[in-house]
């Protein structure tokens, strides 16, 4: 049974369509990358996925379950997604570990100690040992968004969202973020990732979709895609990326 | 002065040592010597300096004596300065004025607990969204718009008069305790605004991460919102707060012996009003340290602003 079935999703910001239905199946353990131009719904998809955004028709489902039900309790719903936002998004007033025990402790009632122990052991794995009592503007742009990533898993979430974590970051410090995101997958975990890089895309997805104007306009594996993609624009679009890199 | 300027950032940088490098290793940064043309810029900008002073000091000066002159040499002067500069009613008055501020200082310490409770319960009811809470939300917004409208010494009137003429069982009718609710009334509805504009100045993305990890919205509000919201409105707090100790002397209307009616009680005796310039400096005497507590506040979080990176 697939984790998560998004069927004929559509989403209107001010009487524009973001997203014409949509359908996408996620499989346990699979990662899937979400590609396409800026505005082509990636990023709305992805919220709405995790009810920061209330969809205009069609149906999400986790577990089996209908989570756009609107009896459904968000909130219950959240506990088991994960996120990570472009900007980070860390609480500028707590500390590296508060950041990462906040939902651990608040939500989900882990104690304490073992929330802070589970933290450090996180941060450890993910080389940022020495900043667990460091605040976020003392921390480089990949070091925070690795914290945000580990924020996002401290809670052992279901499946993990990332919207473009790599585009607010030098790139020189991008492969960092590409590292902890490598690992994850190692460890099994399910993603929906909305990016541009192409090239990590192609190595670390088992699915590829391509987005463009709010239409799914064609999903498969990596390899289909970026070779032999059968869509005319799915092509202009690895077309257009691969001019840019060439400047 | 000009000393500060030049010393501070122009010492020769503070070279990291690192001993593993040696000096002359292929990676060392060029050491800096200044050059001619810096220390000659440097001396031009220290002349400026001491140039900028003297024309400082000399329109001051000017000023100064202008209205020193102009004052003093105005018809009415010799009638102005016995009536309010006299030294022997300014010492016959001060002890009874300065006794009175006290109750001054009580009546705002009171009165601001009570309004930063009002105020931060009246913003947090207006962020509710929950039908259930429609009509303590409607109150609330009703709340602000009245009260922030009506004249603080109206509703000193209204309060001080109107509460113990309802005759109700066990309501205050002690003027001090009805002064104390009037500037809470009124206070609460400026502060209220003030907390609610530092909560809408926390960006939505904070909000979308505290919801993103489950956090309900009471969660969100205390350990996300709130503690960002509070940091950023302190300067316009205190500033309402500099603003409401001068207006505890409003509270003089229903009667009780603080400065401003002591003052004028020894002004109305004597008839003469230097009680009243008495009254006033003891006001001035704590408003100025606490404006300039809120000057320091707000360059401060100013700087933190532009310093740290707020993405």
């Amino acid at each position: 049974m697939s984790l998560l079935k998004v069927e004929g999703v559509w989403k209107h910001y001010h009487r524009q369509s973001v997203l014409r239905g949509v359908d996408l199946e996620v499989a346990p353990h699979e990662v899937v990358c979400l590609i396409g131009a800026s505005g082509s719904g990636k990023s709305t998809l992805l919220r709405c996925v995790n009810l920061l955004e209330t969809i205009d028709d069609g149906a999400i489902h986790l577990d089996g379950t209908e989570i756009t039900d609107p009896r459904a309790d968000p909130d219950d719903v959240r506990r088991r997604i994960g996120m990570v936002f472009q900007a980070y998004n860390l609480f500028p007033h707590m500390t590296v570990l508060d950041n990462i025990t906040l939902a651990p402790r608040r939500v989900h009632g882990v104690r304490a100690e073992e929330a802070e122990a589970r933290a450090r052991e996180l941060l450890d794995r993910f080389g940022l040992a020495g900043k667990a009592d460091e605040y976020p503007d003392r921390l480089s742009g990949g070091q925070q968004q690795r914290v945000a990533v580990i924020r996002a898993v401290a809670t052992t979430p279901r499946l993990l969202l990332l919207d473009e974590v790599t585009s607010a970051l030098d790139p020189t410090l991008v492969t960092e973020v590409l590292g902890i995101i490598r690992e994850l997958k190692d460890t099994g975990m399910t993603m929906i990732l909305a990016t541009h890089e192409m090239g990590f895309a192609r190595d670390i997805a088992d699915q590829v979709c391509f987005l463009e104007g709010g239409v799914l306009l064609e999903s498969g594996p990596p390899g289909q895609i970026f070779s032999e993609p059968r869509h005319p624009r799915t092509r202009a679009f690895l077309q257009r990326v691969l001019e840019a890199r060439r400047m | 002065m000009t000393d500060g300027h030049a010393a501070a950032p122009y010492g020769p940088p503070g070279r990291e040592d690192d001993p593993d490098r040696g000096p002359d290793g292929p990676g060392d940064p060029p050491e800096w010597v200044k050059s001619e043309r810096q220390l000659r810029r440097e001396a031009e900008l220290r002349a400026r300096g001491r140039r900028s002073v003297s024309i400082a000091t000399a329109s001051t000066i000017v000023v100064v004596v202008a209205l020193v002159v102009g004052i003093t040499k105005s018809p009415g002067w010799p009638r102005v300065q016995e009536t309010f500069l006299s030294p022997e009613a300014f010492v016959a008055a001060l002890p009874d004025v300065l006794r009175g501020f006290l109750l001054n200082i009580k009546i705002f310490l009171i009165a601001e607990v009570f309004i930063l409770v009002v105020g931060l319960l009246v913003a947090l009811v207006r962020g509710l969204r929950s039908p259930v809470f429609f009509p303590l939300r409607a109150l609330a917004v009703l709340y602000t718009d009245i009260f922030r409208g009506v004249p603080t010494i109206l509703l000193i009137y209204l309060v001080g008069f109107g509460v113990p003429a309802l005759q109700l069982q066990g309501a205050p009718s002690d003027p001090v305790t009805l002064g104390i609710i009037a500037l809470v009334l009124s206070y609460g509805a400026y502060v209220a605004e003030v907390f609610r504009s530092g909560i809408e100045s926390v960006h939505p993305s904070q909000r979308a991460a505290a919801r993103s990890l489950a956090l309900t919205h009471g969660q969100t509000m205390r350990y996300v919102v709130l503690p960002q919201a509070v940091r950023r409105v302190v300067p316009p707090l205190l500033n309402d707060f500099v603003s409401l100790q001068k207006d505890t002397a409003l509270v003089a209307v229903l009667g009780p012996l603080e400065a401003l009616r002591q003052a004028s009680i020894h002004a109305s005796s004597d008839f003469n009003y230097t009680p009243y310039l008495a009254a006033a400096l003891l006001f001035i005497a704590l408003t100025v340290p606490m404006a300039r507590l809120t000057d320091h506040l707000a360059a401060r979080a100013a700087r933190r602003r532009t310093g740290g990176g707020d993405a």
